[in-house]
């Protein structure tokens, strides 16, 4: 049954990955602004009418268009998604350089968000409507509503400038540099999945095993710690695929901030200097590894939940 | 309930303050936000310039009032285009069913195997900045959850016996959709449209701090956060008012959606994202 699953499962990423592969190409084609000329003016010299041409004929851009959508697609898939514009490199080059620091911050800052978010929850649930559990309350609103440019602004400010705890610009790319920018994006998280801790919790709370292992005498902490926490996590697996997925996309505002070279920062360039090559790599990167990440969750999902491999 | 509709009541005030500021902008302001004075310019808070003055020499205290106008204006508008788009396709979508159904849940499920925000980002990016650019991208990736929600609400009166019998009765589709399906759906798609306007807002504000959405033209909290990035160990007060202004507003803007929500639907939000990741779990699976 999970073949067949997993079968189904491949095919509409396949089919996904050609919609968006089109769109992101559609994308480029209907952009206003020329890139040949972006192409020229990046090194500086003012080209003649026959020099463009030239170069327009070289790069495909006078063929039609589901022609030349059908030639990028075909490249792509053999792994070249073409020359960047800007920097005559390689996209396939630039964008797996950015791949280790992403993945980096990205595991790092979900770290700190579960560091926060899971303490906050599970004490907000057990307090319910006390005082703690308004506390607890009032941090998640402030983690939902403060923007995360704020945030690392103020972080950048008052650890990096004020303080000097941390260094506000090196070119080592160590921890030290990923704290502050993985603590902003943790923090702007955190919110979300405390308030979902706390939902889940408070909903095991409120199941049958739970009434009969109490009943049975077992202390109200080892139901807490064995049965109810564990139980209550499952659901964050489906949230945190999600937003795996989004932080491998890249996270242009932090990464502008602490001047952290990433994937977001590198869209970002992309974008202002009209590198349609790059762009389009970008989305389609981006396209397949959240598939790729929420496809795993699923299918973890069936070995720590035995009820769905049983299809309960 | 009534400390609901009491508390509901304070948040709505508190909106609607922050409304006035917008309106009242040129009564507030102390200074003219465009007037630039370069041998004023980052000047610490003082008594004549409130929040001190930008690397221009404008007054900043008035650019954060005069900020509200942009932001309130621009996330009304985007809140706005996303609940009619996503509307539309979902109350014909759902009504219609068949090949129109499938094209565009198809495509609906195709956005959301997709980070919105880096597809708005690239679609922004190309299409030019400026706000209204940016209100069209952040359109084309959010309203998928609004069809959703019309299409599920009209399909659960679509076989209800009165739609029936307009419909035997000979009344033409678009009046059934205008005058039966959009005023059973339209109450849902507000309410989840005022508990969206701040994080919209967040988006907005985002897109033009990364100088994707508006430009140095106008007065935008975003835009200024930005520009005074780089001042920020000289002129700290240029990264901290406008932020506060953001901020001040998201609050009180979730504030009042999450109390309207309390208000008019007594199942909590943590039930509804409960059972939501349970639907997700058993839809990838099934």
């Amino acid at each position: 049954m999970l073949k067949k699953q997993l079968f189904k499962r491949f095919t509409q990423i396949v089919i996904v990955l050609l919609g968006i592969s089109f769109m992101s190409f559609l994308l480029i084609y209907l952009a206003p602004g020329d890139p040949v000329r972006a192409m020229f003016a990046v090194t500086g010299s003012i080209p003649s009418e026959e020099a463009m041409e030239e170069m327009r004929e070289e790069l495909g851009l006078n063929k039609p268009f589901l022609v030349q959508y059908g030639d990028w697609l075909s490249k792509c898939l053999k792994g070249d998604f073409g020359t960047s514009y800007s920097q005559g490199r390689p996209v396939s080059w630039m964008l797996s350089e950015r791949v280790a620091p992403t993945l980096n911050l990205a595991l790092l800052s979900l770290v700190i968000m579960l560091i926060i978010a899971i303490p906050i929850g599970v004490i907000s649930a057990i307090h319910q409507n006390g005082i703690i559990d308004y506390i607890c309350r009032g941090f998640t609103f402030l983690s939902i509503s403060m923007p995360d440019f704020w945030v690392g602004l103020l972080l950048l400010y008052f650890i990096g400038v004020k303080l000097r705890l941390l260094p506000v610009v090196s070119t080592d790319m160590g921890f030290k540099k990923m704290l502050l920018p993985a603590f902003t994006l943790g923090f702007a998280m955190a919110g979300k999945y405390a308030r979902q801790v706390r939902g889940a919790i408070l909903e095991e709370m409120n199941q049958d095993y739970v009434s009969g292992a109490l009943a049975r005498g077992i202390s109200a902490s080892t139901v807490l710690w064995k049965h109810i926490i564990p139980n209550a996590m499952l659901p964050l697996l489906t949230m945190l695929g999600l937003s795996l997925g989004s932080l491998l996309g890249g996270t242009a505002v932090v990464e502008i901030i602490f001047s952290y070279p990433a994937l977001g920062s590198l869209a970002i360039s992309a974008i202002t200097s009209m590198d349609y090559p790059l762009i389009q790599g970008y989305i389609l990167w981006i396209a397949l590894i959240y598939m790729l990440v929420n496809l795993m969750v699923d299918i973890s999902y069936s070995y720590l939940d035995p009820r769905l491999k049983k299809g309960v | 309930m009534i400390a609901k509709k009491v508390q509901f009541l304070i948040f709505l005030i508190f909106v609607l303050s922050i409304v006035s500021i917008a309106i009242f902008a040129p009564y507030i302001a102390t200074h003219n936000p465009n007037e630039a004075i370069l041998t004023e310019a980052t000047k610490a808070p003082s008594s004549d310039n409130l929040f001190g003055t930008d690397r221009m020499g404008r007054d900043l205290f008035s650019r954060v009032i005069y900020g509200t106008r942009t932001s309130l204006y621009s996330t009304l508008i985007l809140v706005l285009s996303v609940l009619v788009l996503g509307g539309i396709l979902g109350i014909v979508s759902g009504y219609l069913g068949g090949f129109v159904d499938v094209i565009i849940m198809r495509f609906a499920d195709m956005m959301v195997s997709f980070p919105g925000m880096a597809l708005a980002i690239a679609i922004a990016g190309v299409m030019g900045p400026s706000i209204t650019n940016a209100v069209i991208a952040i359109t084309m990736v959010s309203w998928t959850k609004y069809a959703r929600l019309a299409r599920s609400l009209v399909l659960k009166i679509k076989h209800e016996d009165y739609i029936k019998a307009a419909f035997m009765s000979g009344t033409r589709t678009h009046n059934i959709l205008l005058r039966y399906m959009l005023p059973s759906v339209l109450p849902t798609l507000i309410i989840t449209a005022a508990t969206d306007m701040g994080g919209m807002m967040l988006e907005l504000a985002g897109f033009s701090f990364l100088g994707l959405g508006a430009q140095s033209t106008s007065i935008e909290w975003g835009y200024m956060l930005n520009e005074g990035r780089a001042y920020m160990q000289s002129a700290s007060w240029l990264m901290i008012y406008p932020g506060l202004a953001i901020f001040i507003t998201v609050v009180a803007f979730n504030l009042l959606g999450d109390s309207l929500r309390d208000l008019l639907d007594p199942q909590s939000e943590d039930q509804v994202l409960q059972k939501k990741i349970r639907k997700t779990k058993g839809e990838s699976l099934a």
